[in-house]
């Protein structure tokens, strides 16, 4: 208990005295406070599946890129991957995707010279708008449309990842069609006795 | 070879599940193009189903309709497997085509 010290007169009260900042209550509640419960769950980190490692290709199965191959970088802590296509090969940005979303192939490209580092969740995240107050919120017809814009940091970290991965995608011959290429069924296909 | 975009496994609305002499339209029976056996089935389980139709009314600007759904089960040894919608399909879907997406993935 935090106490503060106080200067007391008179010649036999001591000088000074420690009195705590909070008074202790005269009595006890009559009733007793409700105590919330206490967590006794942990937030477990997600277990992908054994195929999805660090530089798999992938195939992307739904949302605006279904169908492209894709290379894994890593997996973040909020349990997506990140991927990216590379963005010069096939358009696909670096991103991140849900596992349940994807189809990992046996072909497997060594990413140990791209630098990840600097891309987590936190990253991703979309900015937030500033909240425009009163009347203009209301009409909001003075809200030009503006163009969506990436960011120059966007754009040059996309461009260091690609440069690196392009270096070791180089290295293996067709790789760099095969990434171009998009996936898809075609009659008489069989996706269950398929080998991705 | 011409580009084709589909990612979806073709699918025919069978029946909805019944006995001798009553029909359950909660459980509906897909025949999944080119499974012929139970076990080929075992692959699509848990993956989602779209009855995809079209209406005559626009909603937020789109004539084309979907009833989701989720194959949940085998039925029978010959590949057919059972999938339940959000909303049970009608009768009159028996025959139409369902598309069986490969989502949720365990590849």
């Amino acid at each position: 208990m935090s106490t503060v010290t106080k200067q007391i007169g008179g010649a036999k009260n001591g000088g000074s005295r420690a009195i705590p900042v909070n008074k202790a209550s005269k009595w006890y509640p009559a009733e007793d406070i409700p105590a919330p419960k206490k967590v006794r769950k942990a937030a477990r980190p997600t277990v992908l599946r054994a195929s999805l490692v660090p530089g798999a290709v992938l195939i992307i199965l739904a949302g605006r890129f279904r169908g492209k191959r894709v290379v894994l970088l890593k997996s973040l802590e909020d349990g997506t991957l990140l991927v990216t296509g590379p963005f010069k090969v096939n358009g696909v940005p670096l991103r991140r995707v849900n596992a349940r979303y994807v189809i990992a192939t046996s072909t497997v490209v060594s990413v140990e010279s791209v630098d990840v580092a600097k891309f987590t969740s936190a990253y991703f995240a979309h900015e937030k708008k500033a909240k425009k107050e009163g009347e203009a919120e209301f009409f909001g017809d003075e809200e030009k449309k503006e163009k969506k814009t990436i960011s120059e940091t966007r754009v040059a970290d996309q461009k260091a990842v690609d440069s690196a991965l392009l270096a070791e995608i180089k290295k293996v011959p067709a790789l760099k069609a095969y990434l171009a290429s998009s996936f898809s069924l075609k009659k008489g296909d069989k996706p269950h006795l398929m080998k991705f | 070879m011409p580009e084709t975009h589909r990612l979806y496994v073709k699918g025919k609305h069978i029946a909805h599940q019944r006995g001798k002499r009553n029909s359950h339209p909660g459980t509906s029976l897909v025949q999944i193009e080119g499974v012929s056996s139970a076990k080929e089935a075992q692959f699509y389980f848990g993956k989602r189903v779209a009855f995809v139709y079209r209406a005559k009314k626009e909603i937020k600007g789109s004539k084309i309709r979907v009833i989701w759904g989720k194959i949940t089960r085998s039925h029978g040894n010959n590949g057919l497997v059972r999938a339940n919608f959000r909303s049970n399909l009608p009768p009159k879907t028996f025959g139409a085509s369902v598309r069986i997406m490969l989502y949720p993935s365990s590849i």
